[in-house]
């Protein structure tokens, strides 16, 4: 604990924790992902695997534990990651007090400069992501416990809803086209010998996260699903 | 050709700076950037004005110690050059040139375009050094190593510490600096005692000193005269947290039985 402590000290150390987190939070993302699709199938099915999750390790947990233990490491690795974050850039404005009067970037891609940008849209979004299919409150009325399928097709409907939602992905595609690269960097996993793959890799993360995302409210729109 | 010149002029380190317009004429293609500042210091000091101070010594670009940004970016609008590899002849005629100190709160200005990089020595200070034994010469070749690994520690020696990285980075980050001087000794085997009390040390100094953290943004690498890889940051990290989290394992003391 102590030696995380000391981790805590240093600009490098909270980096760790940034990209650490990222990874975590990286993984859940893909699966998130990849469980939407089942919309594509039908209400039978995205229904059932929404309940799944709630019996997720039944019989050896009772009911909803599973999926409250992944919430909470959700919750931590968020915390954690905009804290540190935010750590991060107080430290960094402090460095440059004076700007310059001209200052002509040479390297950075945009996706890295709008990292602070991004991440801010998406604890915004989170939010109300989480008001609006887990509990109900925002965006959707009536608002059915279970009835995933009829939730979506509720929300979606309306068109503003929708490109939201599209919006909010693009943005999630654009935090981690550098943050999926960068957090290999991070850690000192990437070497010039595998840095063109793990960057393609981060791409490729990017665009396809975005697209398995923005499918779901786009056929909802469209009137592919109904 | 004829320039204009927007120039940070700064009295003293405490004092209030502010761009001043300096006119030049009649500047051949084939100086250098810092001989057209020579010859302005030179008008400014027959017209019974203050020199623009400049941080300058080799001119030849392996000393570090040229250091102006110009117009945007450190060293120049040239990739691996430092500013004294700079020539008019980059330049058009009649261009506006905008001529600023390195910005960074662990840099802070003395004079005009001089800044205090003494923020640099301390980081070395804190570990970059090996230990060496003060017996006999040892044999030659006694302590093989890989030409890759002698290349890439190399690379990392060339470094030349002007700090161009700290002053393209926006976060204004010490990172590719402190990491090709922990790297060029970390890969050595001369290197290895020290290697985490090494790491941890110039880590936490550059904290110190008050450079920002790293984003991963590339900048310093594209401003550096060098070619300085971020592959070393890579490095510098990857050693830092085995450091801190990891290594040492002391196992020293005793144990009880059971
Ligand atoms: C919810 C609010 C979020 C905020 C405020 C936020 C903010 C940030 C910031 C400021 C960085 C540092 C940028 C840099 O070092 O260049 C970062 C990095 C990163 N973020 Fe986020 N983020 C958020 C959510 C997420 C989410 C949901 C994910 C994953 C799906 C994620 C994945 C990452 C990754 C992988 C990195 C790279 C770590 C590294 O640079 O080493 N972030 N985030
Ligand atoms: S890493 Fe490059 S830019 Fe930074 S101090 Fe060394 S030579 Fe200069
Ligand atoms: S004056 Fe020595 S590197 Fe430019």
């Amino acid at each position: 604990m102590s030696r995380v402590r000391t981790l805590l000290r240093t600009a490098v150390g909270l980096k760790f924790v940034v990209a650490v987190t990222g990874l975590v939070l990286f993984a859940w993302v893909a699966m998130h992902m990849l469980g939407n699709l089942k919309t594509f199938l039908g209400p039978a099915e995205i229904d059932a695997y929404a309940a799944g999750l709630k019996t997720l390790g039944a019989p050896f947990v009772p009911h909803g534990f599973a999926l409250w233990g992944v919430r909470l490491l959700l919750l931590a690795c968020l915390v954690a990651h905009v804290g540190c974050a935010a750590k991060l850039v107080a430290r960094n404005r402090a460095a440059r007090p004076i700007p310059y009067a001209r200052y002509v970037p040479r390297e950075s891609t945009f996706p890295a400069r709008f990292m602070l940008v991004s991440g801010g849209i998406l604890l915004v979004y989170v939010v109300l992501h989480v008001l609006h299919l887990t509990t109900g409150t925002i965006l959707v009325d009536p608002f059915v416990e279970g009835k995933v399928y009829d939730n979506l097709a509720r929300s979606f409907r309306n068109g503003a809803v929708a490109l939201f939602y599209v919006g909010a992905v693009a943005v999630l595609a654009l935090h981690l086209y550098h943050g999926v690269w960068s957090l290999f960097q991070t850690l000192g996993l990437d070497n010039p010998d595998r840095n063109r793959k793990l960057r393609a890799f981060a791409a490729i993360s990017a665009i396809g996260l975005f697209a398995g995302f923005a499918a779901v409210p786009l056929a909802f729109l469209a009137g592919t699903l109904e | 050709m004829k320039f204009i010149l927007r120039i940070w002029r700064q009295d003293h380190a405490k004092g209030a700076g502010a761009f001043v317009r300096h006119e030049i004429d009649g500047i051949s293609g084939d100086l250098s950037f810092l001989e057209m500042l020579d010859l302005l210091n030179e008008q400014l000091t027959v017209r019974g004005e203050a020199p623009v101070a400049f941080d300058s010594d080799c001119r030849e670009g392996v000393c570090g110690m040229c250091s102006l940004v110009i117009n945007g970016r450190p060293h120049g609008p040239n990739a691996l050059t430092t500013t004294c590899q700079l020539y008019m002849r980059h330049f058009r005629d009649g261009d506006e040139i905008t001529i600023e100190p390195w910005r960074a709160r662990a840099f802070p200005v003395l004079r005009d375009l001089v800044v205090d990089r003494t923020a640099f020595d301390r980081i070395l200070e804190a570990g970059g050094y090996v230990s060496v034994h003060s017996g006999p010469k040892p044999d030659p070749n006694s302590m093989p190593v890989e030409p890759e690994v002698a290349e890439e520690a190399l690379d990392a020696a060339t470094c030349i510490g002007c700090g161009a990285c700290v002053a393209a980075c926006p976060n204004g980050a010490a990172m590719l600096f402190t990491a090709a001087k922990v790297s060029h000794l970390g890969l050595l085997p001369q290197g290895q005692p020290e290697r985490y009390v090494r790491v941890t040390r110039m880590v936490e100094q550059m904290e110190a000193e008050g450079f920002g953290g790293c984003t991963n943004l590339g900048e310093c690498e594209g401003a550096c005269p060098k070619g300085i890889s971020i592959k070393f940051i890579g490095r510098m990290n990857r050693d830092y947290y085995r450091s801190v989290l990891k290594e040492p394992i002391d196992r020293r003391g005793r144990m009880g039985a059971q």
